[in-house]
């Protein structure tokens, strides 16, 4: 009696499963209807938020609306991460470090999410990572820039989908070659921390190995948010450099060159700012007429016409009524990651793709950026390069409109350095293996 | 020979505006013991009401001078209104209270008026640059300067002999000595010191808008500019000792002075040179250069 019931219950269990698997086939993909959280940290307050923190944040808010109805230009025209919608939690960047690193805990930890994209911060992402890598949290840092990230470490839950200031000022050095040889005198005013350490570093470095002859005359280490530069200003005024490099950003940046421009100081020096793009419209009166600059890659006003591009650039202006700037080209890009991942993870697993699946196929991917094509190529797999891209300022008094002179865009290989090599050895041994035709 | 002048003129600005952000601080904590990091944010009140009023006004047409009124009127009446409602609405129920405890109240107001400007100027930031261009510069020893900048040295020596005068050579400047010097002997005596906490408290708020107002043609007016002032403030604060003017004028010239010196001769310890400073003296005078140890009472 009991071995019949034993069998009965069985075959109706086995029958049940066959029944629930067949109608799961039939019924397509289980997963499309689920979503995928992704905390997003930015700098939603404090001096960072303006330049780089609500740009970013309106590219993610963009970007993640068109992926979930479906309505982003091809290759990204399917719906969703895999099929599944986007659920974002945005989170503010600001504070101190131990802050950034408990709110990365907390969004992992505590709310949840699948993955993390962000950081504006050098001095946040060298903080981030190994929390990442020990929480098994998979991590996208979209923006910030020191290349010790992959370079002191190998981490398999960490990428980054921007390209490190290296390339920044590697590209700035060879501009200055190509564009103004006579420049032969420097001095560089930058923040002191892991940001304007390694922009200096790289970018000196650069022009000794492209100049021989050149000479760099001062080196000034503002503190971050300093805002007043009063010293700095007579210290580069009293050396009559022909070019004052700066890797200045944000608030800090723009009372640079007000207090500059009070003194006279562009008159006698060209400026290279590798950020100058993010002002180029906002400060378009403050930024000196021949200034070099950068965009951290071919994004903003050097973005190409790709459909892609033009697809961005023509829904942010309308949707927040300004131009995307580099951050906001750099967001978009680390959610365009996720996405090819996502949907490349999927067709690899024919399911809805495991954290591991995104992870093999987010490493060493190559896709296409709103600005330009994304390689990841570096630190095995989790550190882009990009291209390059550079031009001198103008501004057109009579159309009252910044404009770009003299563009040079760099191919990725001729201002990164090729796999396995650190940064700074590749520029003091002279740039070996750079593919800059 | 420049440098040596730069360094002067440089040094000379900087403390300037040290001084400017650092003498509200002082006074407020001279009087009322609060170490108050509120302060910060009043500068930043004082920085955006200035820039909100230059904007403003040069859109109105006006004769250009007039903005320098604009500003500081902008500025004070910003500073008067927040200092007189944070003093009534919130410190008064916490006087009495541990030191700590108004600490982190003073913290919290510190939070909330961040996220107030947040919420009234934006995350953007903000341009006053025409006062600084509008007065010319002058060529010191082949180094021009904004005349603006130079200026601030003025602007300082005036409000500190204003406030030195005012405590010193009128009565209720002498009522308000005589509260920092002995509270309760104070009141023994008829002073009615919760009315001169809310003159001093005001007065605090409106000599940080102030600072913050003069600052603002110089710097980019942007979020988190009161955190960033609040910290090089009460290292000022600490070198010239807490709660003396004098102190406050020792600390901004020692620290303006060693930070010029330190951008010129030793640019890679500019970061810390204020910070070291700071240190030194508090190892070795722990009350500041013109603070005065204070008897424990029992």
């Amino acid at each position: 009696m009991c071995r019949r019931t034993l069998r009965t219950v069985l075959a109706a269990t086995a029958r049940s499963a066959v029944v629930a698997c067949v109608a799961a086939s039939l019924a397509g993909p289980a997963w499309a209807a689920g979503t995928v959280k992704i905390g997003f940290v930015t700098f939603l307050s404090g001096p960072a938020a303006g330049p780089f923190g609500i740009p970013s944040e309106n590219a993610a808010n963009l970007v993640i609306d068109a992926i979930n109805k479906g309505s982003l230009p091809a290759p990204y025209h399917k719906k969703g991460l895999a099929g599944a919608k986007i659920e974002p939690v945005f989170i503010d960047e600001s504070g101190s470090t131990t802050q950034v690193v408990e709110n990365f805990r907390n969004l992992v930890q505590q709310r949840h999410v699948d993955a993390v994209v962000g950081y504006v911060s050098s001095g946040s992402c060298l903080a981030v990572a190994p929390v990442a890598e020990q929480l098994k949290a998979l991590t996208v840092f979209f923006d910030c820039g020191t290349p010790r990230i992959f370079e002191d470490h190998a981490y398999h839950y960490v990428f980054r989908t921007a390209a490190t200031a290296t390339m920044d000022n590697v590209g700035a050095a060879r501009y200055l070659a190509k564009e103004y040889p006579q420049a032969k005198t420097y001095a560089g005013i930058n923040q002191n921390y892991a940001w304007g350490q390694d922009s200096w570093r790289d970018f000196n470095a650069s022009m000794k190995a492209i100049e021989p002859g050149s000479k760099a005359t001062a080196v000034l280490w503002p503190k971050l948010f300093s805002g007043q530069y009063g010293s700095e200003i007579s210290t580069l005024l009293i050396q009559k450099q022909a070019v004052v490099y700066s890797s200045l950003w944000g608030g800090d940046l723009t009372a640079f060159l007000e207090q500059a421009a009070a003194r006279n100081l562009p008159k006698l020096s060209r400026f290279v700012l590798t950020t100058g793009e993010t002002h180029m419209f906002t400060f378009a009166k403050h930024v000196p007429d021949g200034s070099i600059l950068g965009a951290r890659g071919p994004y903003g006003v050097y973005a190409r016409k790709t459909r892609l591009n033009n697809w961005f650039r023509a829904a942010y202006e309308k949707r927040f009524g300004a131009a995307p700037i580099y951050p906001s080209y750099h967001m978009a890009q680390a959610i365009l990651g996720l996405k090819a991942a996502y949907d490349k993870g999927e067709r690899n697993a024919r399911m809805f793709p495991s954290q591991a699946d995104v992870i093999k196929a987010l490493t060493h991917l190559k896709y296409a950026g709103f600005g330009d094509r994304v390689d990841m190529a570096l630190g095995k797999g989790h550190q882009a390069v990009t291209a390059m891209a550079l031009g001198t300022y103008e501004y057109n008094a009579k159309t009252r409109k910044p404009e770009m002179t003299k563009v040079v865009y760099f191919a990725p290989w001729c201002v990164n350095p090729p796999p396995g090599v650190k940064a700074a050895a590749w520029i003091a041994g002279g740039f070996k293996g750079a593919k800059c035709r | 020979m420049t440098t040596a002048v730069a360094i002067l003129v440089d040094g000379s600005i900087y403390s300037s505006w040290l001084f400017l952000v650092a003498l509200g601080l002082t006074l407020t904590f001279g009087v009322m013991r609060i170490l108050n990091v509120a302060h910060g944010n009043f500068y930043a009140v004082g920085a955006y009401a200035a820039a909100s009023a230059v904007g403003a006004y040069f859109a109105s047409g006006w004769f250009a001078s007039g903005v320098y009124l604009a500003m500081a009127g902008a500025a004070a009446v910003a500073g008067l209104v927040l200092g007189y409602v944070l003093e009534r609405g919130v410190l008064r129920f916490m006087y009495g209270r541990d030191e700590v405890i108004i600490l982190l109240v003073t913290y919290a107001v510190f939070l909330i008026l961040d996220d107030l400007m947040l919420l009234l100027w934006g995350a953007n930031s903000y341009d006053a640059y025409q006062p600084d261009v509008l007065l010319g510069t002058t060529t010191i020893d082949s180094l021009p300067y904004p005349n603006y900048d130079l200026s601030l040295i003025a602007t300082a020596a005036i409000i500190g002999l204003l406030l030195f005068w005012t405590l010193n050579r009128t009565r209720r400047g002498k009522m308000l000595l005589a509260v920092i010097h002995d509270r309760e002997m104070s009141t023994f005596l008829g002073i009615d010191v919760a009315r001169v906490f809310t003159v001093t408290f005001t007065l605090g708020t409106l000599l940080g808008a102030l600072g913050g107002a003069l600052t603002a043609p110089i710097i980019s007016v942007q979020p988190g500019i009161g955190a960033e002032v609040i910290v090089l403030a009460f290292a000022v604060v600490a070198i010239g000792g807490m709660g003396s003017i004098a102190g406050a004028l020792a600390g901004s010239l020692a620290a303006g002075f060693a930070h010029a010196a330190a951008v010129h001769l030793f640019p890679q310890g500019a970061l810390f040179m204020i910070y070291a400073l700071m240190c030194l003296v508090l190892i070795l005078r722990p009350q500041g250069l013109f603070g005065r140890p204070a008897p424990r009472k029992i």
